[in-house]
């Protein structure tokens, strides 16, 4: 049972971490900017989609990083050009307006350009198979290396933000929009370079769930909402906070799936019932979640803005 | 101070026509051999008045709410399950008996849905901006989650009202009949809409919208006033719930889906946020798009996608804008 | 100026709606093909449309000797929509024949009017349990399965494998449930464990150490479409798919989703009415057309559709193109036609009666992989609730 236990919370961390990789992105473009992205999901897809072309024609899984990373690269930076440059400056509705229809034309377009049945992608055969972690525990390879990259990407991310010049501009930006404007910084260049720096992640997230998930249209709204979650538990503009948020999220989710359905077995008589039940209130889970952390702290744990 | 809820002499005659077209258009769709027109028309209808009670929270009171969907998916399951209930004959919980009357189903799915969005708004308005559109989101999902897990009303695959509810002795299957009463439902929605928009507690909830905090400076209770605005929102939403369920005979999960609001919410905003009619044309144009372009081609939602972005983009404040734009003008 | 834009823009759209009507052939049987062509499912759809289609190019745009013309379009996925465009069809149209839906969800809410006008629908693939049993209705065959069926079988593939210890998965929607429930009818071993997932959910690491856990003899699990591509996936990434060997029904893996696990479904059982290499006239006939025009391997959505329209056909030839409701049914619930699948009959409740086979995935010799039919489970096998069904 502890062994089970210990196996459900690795597999929490690297759901938290996928939804981290997303979620880094996402806050960031919320903090500075105060956009309101719907298609940050879509770019995750476009990763995923360009990561798996690359490596069935290439057959090399190394050579799908790279191109999911530049596929996603590109469309973010072309998406910050063509559109959202002109919603700065516009509600959150018009943003929400705008960014619904990218996510049609995006979704429509990747079917018309590789057709509608869900990709294959394997997984690189050094990566293959599991590993004893533990005596009796063993823990697929695959997931553990998306454990230690996103980590790795984590605390890299954390030394840019700290440590650098554009780190601190990002900071400031995050915490009063319009002090770092009058400083008369290139804001439109710190705006460009952070939604690129998202999408970028997005697009590492969209690579790595390629050899998990079924790679196909739509596969983007999936987990933007999941995202959103996270973000907004974690605190909007909070890099420290999408970290918390997104592992919070990832825990309770898998753990809630785990474990809920025995615990509700012995509540109700009926098994089936009480699955059924148990896999609702799963469901549930993240979201009730998010409903309690924002009535205790209606700005999420970490805000970036105090 | 100017009013911007009086029409000019020349918007009420505008109005006047587009009730009259209203009227006449299931006979011209009779007429030139299209009569499934008609029941798409009471789609649309059913949709404006959706569109029209979020607009209230969204648009007058600038409350972004993502989960209005919540409110006309419990709506709809009111009237589902209530039918459901004559049907195999025991009253739900033991003690509530079913009913098929329009006159008591589509009150009861107001009534339950303000029930909800009261619970909800007094949670969810604790918070504000970003947080606010995400909670509101949350307690959507979490309603769409329980709905798919009711397997007693059809879980996910939804739940088939064989009949429409019975008001007085009118023939409700028919097309033509159904059409029109909806009409007068929606009609009279948008009376009360313009009303409510166009009293104190309208005029409080757009300064709320313009300057939160200075209204709270005037001494007038904030929170009470955007709960009562998300209330009725909510109670609007569960009307054009208990009406589709009528229209369509079949309530499912996919009514609370969060997909389901952002179409609510792009209706609102294409048709142009915080007009009286607004979401009526938004709603209109919406489908209509839909329709037309589903009609020619399978890739629908590559038009769709970029047509809402262009409008966006270069008409401010959606459809209206777009009408100012051409019409040079007025409200 | 501004509604008349809008009222004209309508009338515009009127017309283009009413625009495929004028062109239509006078004499011809229309038949209305509603089915998901956009979005994830969209690949289903298509295999529908396409071999319906192909059945009428077969006769040279006639079936069973009448004209016909097929009218499709995209339920966009969504139970409105489709309803819509039913409506569109029935009344505008004048369609009395209708066909095409995959999707339970939009069947419910787009049957209730086909029903009502006294028009005849005839299923490709949604077959939920209420129109098998209590709802059941003079107009509406299903060509397909009962839903419930397609589980029972597999439960016993299972049985026959000799297993006698299994963990069950399923989404957690009717769908879902009815699957474990079928599974669980034809077993008759122990379930050691039981789970449902949810209906968004792509990563089932959770369920996987679940399954490591209880160290079952098998494992059936239900998830259609992507679904399955990520379930399959991870069950190879956790070890699994040497250890605990996996049952699963048609749904969970067709032809299309077994391009895109690829060798992780080495050795997978799969319960099935049909597969590509069935050995009669009619599937031979089937599988060459549809691979020299289309280019793909179709899938069992594809064979069913086939075969509605084979179906279709034969009563048409009886009736001599008369679709009024109570001619046609009896010249239907004959199913005189050469299914692609064998043996064929309809049930007292308008559902197929017919044989299971167990199916085995592998790697052909040129190192392919492939879904090879190994032997017949159950023969002319009906569904549970056709009792309930009082036509």
């Amino acid at each position: 049972m502890s062994l089970l236990f210990v196996e459900q919370v690795l597999n929490g961390l690297q759901l938290g971490v996928m939804l981290f990789l997303l979620a880094a992105g996402l806050t960031l473009i919320f903090g500075i900017m105060g956009i309101i992205n719907l298609a940050h999901g879509s770019l995750y897809m476009v990763g995923a989609y360009a990561g798996s072309i690359a490596a069935s024609a290439t057959g090399s899984f190394l050579l799908a990083v790279p191109a999911g990373l530049a596929a996603a690269a590109v469309t973010g930076l072309a998406i910050e050009y063509l559109v959202i440059r002109k919603l700065y400056d516009r509600d959150h509705l018009d943003q929400v307006l705008a960014t619904y229809g990218l996510v049609l034309l995006f979704n429509e377009s990747i079917s018309l350009i590789v057709g509608r049945q869900p990709l294959f992608v394997g997984v690189p055969p050094a990566l293959s198979g599991s590993i004893e972690i533990l005596p009796g525990m063993t823990f697929s390879v695959y997931r553990l290396t998306i454990i230690v990259a996103g980590l790795v990407i984590a605390a890299g991310l954390y030394a840019l933000i700290q440590r650098t010049r554009l780190g601190m501009l990002i900071r400031a930006g995050a915490t009063n929009r319009d002090m770092v404007r009058a400083l008369g910084v290139d804001i439109k260049l710190l705006y460009t370079l952070v939604f690129g720096l998202g999408a970028l992640l997005a697009g590492f997230a969209g690579v790595m769930a390629g050899p998990l998930l079924s790679v196909q249209v739509g596969m983007g709204e999936q987990i933007l909402i999941m995202t959103f979650v996270v973000v907004v538990v974690g605190g909007v503009g909070s890099i420290r906070g999408a970290l918390f948020g997104a592992i919070v999220v990832g825990l309770v989710d898998t753990l809630l799936r785990a474990f809920l359905p025995q615990l509700v077995r012995g509540l109700l008589a009926d098994p089936s019932e009480a699955d059924q039940l148990s896999a609702g209130l799963a469901s549930m889970g993240v979201y009730v979640l998010m409903a309690i952390v924002l009535l205790w702290r209606p700005q999420g744990l970490f805000p970036a803005r105090s | 101070m100017h009013d911007p809820f009086k029409f000019s002499g020349k918007a009420l005659i505008a109005i006047a026509i587009l009730i009259a077209a209203l009227v006449a258009l299931p006979f011209i769709a009779k007429a030139v051999g299209l009569p499934a027109t008609t029941p798409l028309a009471t789609r649309l209808l059913i949709y404006a008045i959706a569109a029209g009670s979020l607009n209230l929270v969204l648009g007058f009171g600038g409350m972004i709410s993502f989960g209005h969907a919540a409110f006309y998916g419990v709506g709809g399951y009111t009237v589902g399950i209530l039918f459901q209930h004559v049907r195999i004959g025991e009253p739900l919980f033991g003690f509530i008996p079913g009913t098929e009357q329009f006159l008591i189903a589509v009150p009861a799915a107001i009534l339950v849905a303000g029930a909800f969005a009261l619970l909800i708004g007094a949670l969810a308005l604790r918070t504000s901006g970003v947080q606010f559109i995400m909670i509101t989101l949350a307690f959507a999902q979490m309603l769409f989650f329980l709905f798919v897990a009711l397997k007693r009303y059809g879980g996910d695959d939804g739940l088939i009202i064989r009949r429409r509810n019975a008001l007085f002795d009118l023939n409700m299957r028919d097309d033509l009949t159904f059409y029109f009463v909806v009409l007068i439902v929606t009609i009279g929605f948008y009376l009360l809409l313009w009303r409510i928009a166009a009293s104190r507690f309208g005029m409080v909830l757009g300064a709320i919208r313009q300057n939160e905090r200075r209204v709270a400076a005037l001494g007038i209770a904030v929170y009470r006033y955007k709960l009562a605005a998300f209330t009725i929102a909510g109670m609007g939403a569960g009307l054009a719930g208990g009406l589709v369920a009528n229209y369509a005979r079949f309530v499912s999960p996919d009514m609370l889906h969060w997909t389901k609001s952002g179409e609510l919410m792009v209706m609102v905003i294409l048709g142009g946020a915080g007009t009286l009619l607004g979401p009526l044309f938004g709603a209109f144009a919406l489908v209509t798009l839909e329709t037309l372009l589903s009609g020619w081609t399978e890739r629908w939602q590559l038009f769709l996608g970029p047509i809402l972005l262009l409008i966006i983009l270069y008409f401010r404040g959606g459809l209206s804008g777009l009408f100012k734009f051409i019409g040079g003008g007025g409200k | 100026m501004k509604r008349r834009t809008f009222l004209t823009v309508a009338g515009a759209g009127a017309a283009t709606l009413a625009a495929p009507s004028l062109l239509r052939a006078q004499s011809a049987v229309r038949i209305g093909l509603i089915t998901t062509l956009s979005g994830p499912g969209g690949y289903i759809g298509a295999d529908i449309r396409d071999a319906f289609n192909l059945a009428v190019e077969m006769e040279g745009g006639k079936l069973g000797g009448v004209p016909v013309q097929v009218v499709v379009e995209d339920d966009g996925f969504r139970p409105g929509q489709g309803k819509t465009v039913a409506e569109r069809m029935l009344r505008n149209d004048g369609i009395k024949l209708l066909t095409g839906i995959v999707f339970s969800n939009i069947l419910g809410a787009t049957l209730p009017d086909i029903l009502d006008a006294d028009a005849i629908y005839v299923s490709p693939n949604a077959s939920p349990s209420n129109f098998a049993g209590k709802e059941c209705h003079k107009n509406f065959y299903s060509i397909a399965w009962q839903n419930d069926t397609l589980h029972e079988s597999a439960g016993q593939v299972a049985k026959e494998l000799g297993h006698k210890r299994a963990f069950i998965l399923a989404p957690n929607y009717q769908a879902g449930q009815d699957a474990l429930a079928g599974f669980k009818r034809m077993f008759g071993g122990t379930i050691v464990g039981e789970q449902y997932t949810r209906l968004d959910q792509t990563d089932y690491a959770a369920e996987m150490a679940a399954i490591r856990a209880a160290n079952p003899d098998v494992v059936f699990q239900f998830h259609p479409g992507g679904l399955g591509i990520a379930f399959l996936r991870q069950y190879a990434q956790a070890g699994l798919i040497g250890r605990v060997p996996m049952v699963v029904a048609a749904p969970s893996l067709d032809h299309t989703t077994l391009k895109a696990v690829g060798d992780v479904a080495d050795g997978l059982w799969v319960s099935s009415h049909w597969n590509v290499d069935f050995d009669n006239a009619a599937n031979k006939k089937f599988m060459a057309g549809f691979t020299q025009k289309h280019n793909r391997t179709p899938t069992y959505y594809a064979s069913q559709s086939y075969d509605t329209a084979l179906a279709i056909a034969a009563a048409l030839q009886q009736t001599k193109g008369d679709i009024k409701p109570e001619n046609f049914r009896t010249a239907m619930v004959k199913a005189d036609f050469a299914s692609v699948r064998g043996a064929f009959k309809f049930g007292p409740n308008q559902h197929p009666i017919q044989d299971w086979y167990a199916l085995k995935a592998g790697k052909s010799a040129s190192g392919e992989m492939q879904i090879v039919t190994q032997r017949k489970v159950l023969t002319a096998h009906g569904d549970i609730y056709a009792p309930q069904c009082k036509l």
